[in-house]
């Protein structure tokens, strides 16, 4: 248990690392959910290779970590199809919506102390927990 | 070189997510499950993310980005109805799946048929959230 939060805790760094990078070269705030939805709905497209290039690393460097490492990877992910798609569905829009999700709201927002950051925080982790105890608890579902 | 800047920022963001457990749906939504087994290791994450950019965020003070002219304005504080359904349907469909969009890109290579499925899922929710926000929401904007 310890090492998976040390794993969390140098994971997180990396993570906040990739950002700092990001936004003191670029200048840009490195939000997963704007880096796409500005390629899927075109008001990112002056920006387009960019995004492009940070979504190929992004799919790239973990799959050559797991090789390299020859580690077992699995996201343990429901099999239930509905499941998946409605949150799929669910997580697109909101996220769209909100404007970011939880690398752009949560690590690059609070890192800032932005007021929309932090509400939308709160509220997507509300919205989280009430969604895992309700399905786990009174539906047994995940 | 802002090509670069981004390729590496994507990769390390992609190691960062996989080494903390991110990708792991169990360790996500073992943390949404406050009142379950709780998982602690995500509030590990966000810390070890939110350091560095806090520093970062400090270091833009009179300063420019290297490949970039200005650094993102800090928006306004305003919290909108867009922001808190966002964040809330958001929150409803990471704790049903236990991804939110930067892991599940993350995980293309190794998650199998679950994260194509969500992130197609994803893809086509961000696609219709304009037209969600203009053609069902509009009419009670606030």
């Amino acid at each position: 248990m310890e090492t998976d939060w040390i794993m969390g805790l140098v994971g997180g760094l990396v993570i906040g690392l990739a950002a700092s990078l990001y936004l003191l070269g670029n200048g840009r705030i490195m939000g997963a959910s704007g880096i796409i939805g500005g390629l899927i709905d075109k008001s990112g497209w002056s920006s387009a290779a960019d995004r492009i290039v940070f979504l190929i690393g992004l799919i790239l460097a973990p799959s050559m970590y797991i090789f390299i490492f020859d580690i077992e990877a699995d996201t343990k992910a429901t099999t239930n199809i509905i499941i998946l798609i409605l949150a799929g569905l669910l997580v697109g829009i909101g996220t769209r919506l909100a404007n970011g999700c939880t690398s752009g709201h949560g690590v690059c927002g609070i890192s800032r102390l932005s007021i929309r950051g932090m509400t939308s925080t709160i509220f997507y982790i509300v919205a989280g927990v009430v969604s895992v105890v309700l399905l786990r608890n009174l539906w047994g579902a995940i | 070189m802002k090509r670069l800047v981004a390729f590496v920022a994507g990769s390390l963001f992609g190691i960062g997510l996989f080494l903390s457990g991110m990708t792991d749906t169990s360790k996500v939504q073992g943390w949404l499950d406050l009142f379950g087994n709780w998982d602690p290791t995500l509030a590990f994450v966000m810390g070890g993310a939110i350091i560095p950019m806090f520093l970062a965020w400090r270091f833009t003070d009179g300063r420019k980005p290297i490949y970039a002219e200005n650094f993102p304005a800090k928006p306004q504080s305003n919290i909108n109805r867009d922001l808190i359904l966002g964040s809330a349907l958001f929150g409803v469909g990471w704790g049903l799946a236990g991804l939110c969009p930067g892991p599940a890109i993350a995980s293309l290579s190794f998650g199998g048929s679950q994260s194509a499925l969500f992130v197609l899922a994803m893809l086509l929710g961000m696609r219709l959230t304009p037209q969600i926000r203009s053609k069902i929401l509009s009419s009670s904007a606030t």
